[in-house]
């Protein structure tokens, strides 16, 4: 219904203006003038948004419950399922010594490509509060499953381009010398330095008895030549609250629910690696998947030295679309 | 591992290598976009069933005969399986039918360890992220779902 209205305000925009406009991009563009009633009494969508929107109507009625990990910071080793379309939005509301707190959100949307592949798209932002709301960058993130079955250790390899301002404070991942008081500095400072890095991951994890264990070592280069290589990690283990279904759907039943706690922080540069100028932190987490394909996550993250906010409250909500690809498939006429 | 405000220049190598990896995206989304499983690939896909190590194969399904297994079974295949295989197990473009003789005759720690596994290089993810008895309760729902 959202998208419906969204197309909808979107056909009623390009109806009622002419002249110039801001792109959003510093770019003037030129719109035509409409034409007058008579010579087109209904104004018309265009052929390919309405595609779009269709695509997007008929992917919002799909459901199908997802079964998400709680971890915010540590990934498992499950991809998504090939075809599937997972959209996410994230929080983290975050305490600051010397400057002021903050709420930095997200968005990502991951697409399971194939079996063994799966690729992600994030955007960026933050509040400062008594401050200013910017948007702070773009990920993009693929992870690859080079074995075909499970094994003892599961190994996924993660490979991620960031384009990111000084000013991103999401703390998605907590990498070389990263501390507190790189976040003090208004955003007017911040927004002005950027990162382009490569980040490389190797997800290693393992599920036995219900309990899922992730170890996450993690590796950046900036790609910018002067600047090291940094380290950090993630660690996590989580379990359902149930591991037998019930015969009923349920919202709320045990085996919904999923609880575990993760930990990550970094662990210095080539320069210096190690503990020293780190900051670290512990993090209980909650997800409950609903079977209309919603996932609900809550974790609370505690900072474990002197360098790490003394906070990190971060809740976040995701819908999964099975058959995503399909539903592209049909529309644009591949196959009946 | 802040940097000056001047602009950064990605160098030519990374652009190329995630243009790369941006088209092979949009060539395997495509390549799901293809035309439908003929029988021939569902026989190819049962034929992983014959691949199944022994010890696995020889499991017992600790619900076997249990109706609220098969209930529960239910819920769980029309949860997670029945976008690719059918809300009725009849099998869909990108899944074979669970109704066959192929499947039928399997041995239920066969059809569990396929289940853990998947049948990665043929689009069938691994489902080891549900619980084993929650696996073993689709096996039940599948045995009985003649």
């Amino acid at each position: 219904m959202a998208i419906a209205i969204l197309c909808g305000a979107f056909h009623k925009h390009r109806g009622d203006t002419g002249g110039a406009r801001d792109s959003g991009f510093g770019v003037r563009e030129q719109i035509p003038e409409p034409q007058t009633p008579s010579a087109n009494p209904r104004p018309r969508i265009p052929k390919r948004l309405a595609a779009y929107c269709s695509l997007l109507v008929v992917v919002f009625i799909r459901q199908a419950q997802a079964q998400e990990s709680p971890y915010i910071v540590t990934y498992d080793h499950y991809l998504e399922e090939p075809g599937s379309l997972e959209v996410e939005y994230f929080s983290t509301l975050g305490t600051q010594r010397g400057g002021n707190d903050f709420h930095a959100f997200w968005t990502e949307f991951e697409y399971g490509a194939t079996a063994w592949w799966t690729t992600e798209f994030y955007l960026d932002g933050q509040t400062t509060f008594h401050d200013t709301t910017v948007f702070t960058g773009f990920r993009w993130e693929n992870r690859f499953r080079p074995f075909q079955r499970e094994h003892f250790i599961n190994p996924v390899v993660y490979v991620e381009y960031e384009q990111i301002s000084e000013a991103d404070k999401i703390i998605k991942e907590v990498e070389g010398h990263d501390v507190e008081s790189d976040h003090a500095d208004p955003n007017a400072v911040l927004r002005k330095q950027y990162d382009h890095e490569l980040e490389f991951k190797l997800l290693l994890s393992k599920t036995f008895n219900g309990w899922n264990v992730a170890l996450n070592p993690l590796a950046t280069k900036s790609l910018s030549p002067n600047d090291p290589w940094e380290f950090g990690y993630a660690l996590g283990a989580s379990r359902p609250l149930a591991l037998k279904a019930s015969p009923n759907r349920c919202s709320l039943c045990r085996e919904n629910f999923i609880v575990g706690v993760e930990m990550y922080g970094g662990l210095g540069d080539a320069g210096s690696f190690g503990l020293h100028e780190t900051s670290h932190y512990l993090a209980p987490v909650a997800a409950l998947n609903l079977p209309t394909g919603w996932t609900l996550r809550l974790s609370p993250g505690l900072g474990l030295n002197d360098n790490s906010h003394r906070l990190l409250l971060r809740w976040g909500v995701s819908r999964e679309f099975t058959g995503f690809g399909e539903t592209a498939r049909r529309l644009f006429g591949g196959g009946r | 591992m802040k940097t000056p405000p001047a602009p950064l220049r990605v160098p030519a190598l990374v652009t190329l290598s995630m243009a790369g990896l941006l088209a092979l995206t949009v060539s395997f989304t495509l390549a799901q976009m293809k035309s439908p499983a003929t029988p021939k690939d569902a026989q190819s896909l049962y034929a992983e069933l014959a691949k199944v190590p022994e010890k696995a194969r020889a499991e017992r399904n600790p619900f076997q005969g249990d109706p609220e297994a098969v209930a529960a079974g239910r819920k769980l295949f029309e949860q997670h399986c029945a976008e690719c295989h059918g809300s009725t197990a009849e099998g869909r473009r990108r899944g074979p039918s669970l109704r066959a003789n192929e499947v039928q005759q399997a041995a239920p720690g066969a059809l569990f360890w396929i289940l853990t596994n998947g049948v990665v290089r043929r689009g069938m993810p691994v489902w080891s992220k549900l619980p084993e008895p929650e696996r073993w309760q689709i096996v039940t729902y599948l045995k009985s779902a003649k």
